[in-house]
């Protein structure tokens, strides 16, 4: 527990900024040494696999097993990307592209107008619904893969790109609604009256008023779903075969079976497949950071 | 839906002068979350009181596979190993992610600057995870012999004594970031009032800790342990990839058990079994954590999970 004492302090720097801004107190605490010790050593545990796999990818197989696993390449090379590319890791993105995409809007599309009828409307079918999907929030969802997988089947979906997003779709709503309905919330109510005196009709106010305001929410919702889609691996699992139909993480396996003891081929494939979240997260960082910390505090 | 399709004209008809959206609006969601949700979670419990290979025919079989799922001696290991990573996560995650939580709130910028970082396990699917620590725990050609400390060089997923810590290590690895979000948050909407007030009243910073942080922080404890919990009844992947559940039986926990006996051992009546099991276990866990958050807040607590 020596970490309890070391960021216990590093509240206090929080509380010796506010001091400074208040301009009065005791004087300046002094840098809260353990906390920044703390998030140091905290910042190298999440690092160091990180640099492993990006730096072992750009070895070869004799770098890889006569150097030391932690030192750069010697002399760094992009062979393992061919690699990966012309194992037609480019068919595996498109199909994660289409997946994720097919899921997302949707669902986002579904949770917006739902979380709208849960926050402005009334009446016995708007809050059975939002009951469901409170309570689909407590139930693992996973424990549903084999009637999933026998619908699916019987529905001649098996082995087919839109066996992924139709569940999909469903597992993201109970959080999107939940989320959206928290935002919507915070509209003044002032603001959909006025509206309605001018005649307006609630898709309208959906549409022109409430989804302009809360478009930042929405933003955080459907990257919080990219997410869980573009990783998943449990429906792929399941409810895929072929290797046309194979997504990135399902690839990712196989590529361990593929290429065996050619792990620097295997970590460019992980590198690979991580690179689109990352330049998503690059671009809208402070969108889904700030949104998930609001979304979960409500 | 026809039935509750019919009242758009009628309210339409009224006009502006209907308060409040009808109820169209949450059917979409609704048909999509009751087709590939609620159906599948009625589906579980009567394919628990079936015969099914996964292919063929689906005979009725009374209660033979809850005794196949119950006496299995693997089950009663799998609900151990799935208590074990579930208390050991709690007891690992919480207080790192509600330090670092405390620690990202602090406006320093280099703070801000490692907040940046740490959120990078997010991007990584659990598969991605799994590979990557698959290669790093390597004794031969991963981290051990790189830092040249040998105590680091075990056969850590091989060692049936270890490999539950290196799980449940690996789960706070991808998990903790999360986790630290949602306590940051937490911390950012305690008032800097409090801490004016404390102080002038002379209060250092581990009583500013314990006297305010902590039980302001009280239901954002409540949320993200809910959400801990719950997760740990979800881990799948990450364990399938990075030790299948072995060695032996050491890291089978209950959603791979019956991933593993429906699609491995094409017995879908025990695993459906399994199924319920595990969804009695979450609604049971939610239902007791949310009553931990008082009556008053009890709704926006099951909000949070």
């Amino acid at each position: 527990m020596a970490l309890v004492t070391e960021t216990g302090t590093s509240r206090g720097t929080g509380g010796a900024r506010q001091e400074q801004a208040a301009g009065k107190g005791s004087g300046r605490q002094t840098p809260n040494v353990l906390g920044g010790l703390g998030g140091w050593v905290w910042l190298v545990l999440i690092i160091l696999p990180v640099y492993y796999v990006v730096i072992t990818s750009l070895k070869n197989q004799s770098g890889f097993f006569g150097s030391n696993p932690l030192a750069p390449p010697t002399d760094p090379t992009l062979a393992n990307y061919r690699t990966v590319l012309e194992a037609d890791f480019v068919q595996y993105f498109v199909n994660s592209v289409i997946v994720t995409l097919g899921s997302v809007i949707p669902a986002v599309a579904v949770s917006f107008m739902a979380a709208y009828a849960v926050v402005r409307g009334r009446g016995r079918i708007i809050a059975s619904a939002h009951t469901l999907f409170l309570l689909g929030l407590a139930i693992p969802l996973q424990a549903t893969i084999i009637p999933i997988y026998f619908m699916i089947t019987r529905a001649s979906l098996y082995d087919t790109l839109l066996a992924l997003i139709l569940p999909s779709i469903a597992f993201a709503i109970p959080i999107s609604v939940l989320i959206l309905s928290n935002f919507l919330r915070d509209v003044p109510r002032e603001l959909f009256e006025s509206m309605r005196l001018d005649g307006c009709s609630e898709f309208t106010m959906m549409w022109r008023l409430a989804l302009p305001l809360v478009r930042p929410a929405v933003v955080t919702i459907a990257i919080y779903n990219a997410l869980n889609v573009w990783n998943g691996f449990l429906f792929p699992l399941i409810l895929t075969q072929s290797p046309d139909k194979r997504v990135l993480p399902l690839s990712l396996w196989a590529f361990q079976d593929e290429f065996t003891v050619n792990i620097p081929a295997v970590l460019a494939a992980v590198v690979l497949s991580t690179l689109p979240l990352v330049v998503l997260y690059a671009l809208a960082r402070r969108q889904l950071v700030s949104g998930l910390t609001a979304g979960f505090n409500k | 839906m026809s039935t509750v399709l019919k009242p758009k004209p009628m309210m339409k008809a009224r006009g502006a002068r209907t308060e409040g959206p009808s109820a169209w609006m949450v059917v979409p969601a609704l048909v999509f979350f009751v087709t590939f949700a609620v159906v599948p979670l009625l589906g579980v419990v009567f394919l628990s009181f079936t015969n099914w290979n996964g292919l063929g025919a689906i005979t009725w079989a009374g209660l033979e596979s809850w005794q196949t799922a119950l006496t299995d001696s693997v089950t009663m290991n799998a609900l151990v190993v799935t208590l074990k990573i579930m208390v050991f996560s709690l007891l690992v995650q919480v207080p790192i992610s509600l330090l670092l939580g405390v620690f990202t709130a602090g406006g320093q910028r280099y703070r801000a600057v490692l907040a940046v970082l740490y959120f990078v396990p997010l991007l990584l699917s659990s598969a991605a995870v799994a590979i990557a620590f698959k290669a790093l725990l390597d004794p031969n050609f991963g981290m051990g012999p790189g830092l040249g400390i040998p105590a680091l060089a075990q056969n850590w997923l091989g060692n049936p004594d270890l490999v539950l810590f290196v799980v449940i290590f690996v789960i706070a690895w991808q998990f903790v970031p999360f986790h630290t979000l949602i306590y940051q948050g937490g911390v950012r909407q305690i008032p800097a009032s409090f801490y004016e007030a404390a102080q002038i009243d002379g209060a250092g910073r581990m009583q500013q800790f314990f006297h305010i942080t902590l039980p302001q922080l009280k239901y954002t404890i409540i949320t993200s342990s809910t959400l801990m919990v719950l997760g740990s009844l979800a881990y799948f992947d990450l364990i399938f990839i990075l030790t299948a559940g072995g060695p032996g039986y050491a890291t089978r926990l209950l959603p791979l058990h019956m991933y593993l006996t429906g699609f491995r051992a094409n017995d879908m009546g025990a695993a459906s079994a399994l199924g319920v099991i595990l969804v009695v276990i979450g609604l049971g866990l939610a239902l007791i954590l949310q009553r931990l958050g008082g009556r008053n807040r009890s709704a926006s607590q099951l909000e949070g999970a």
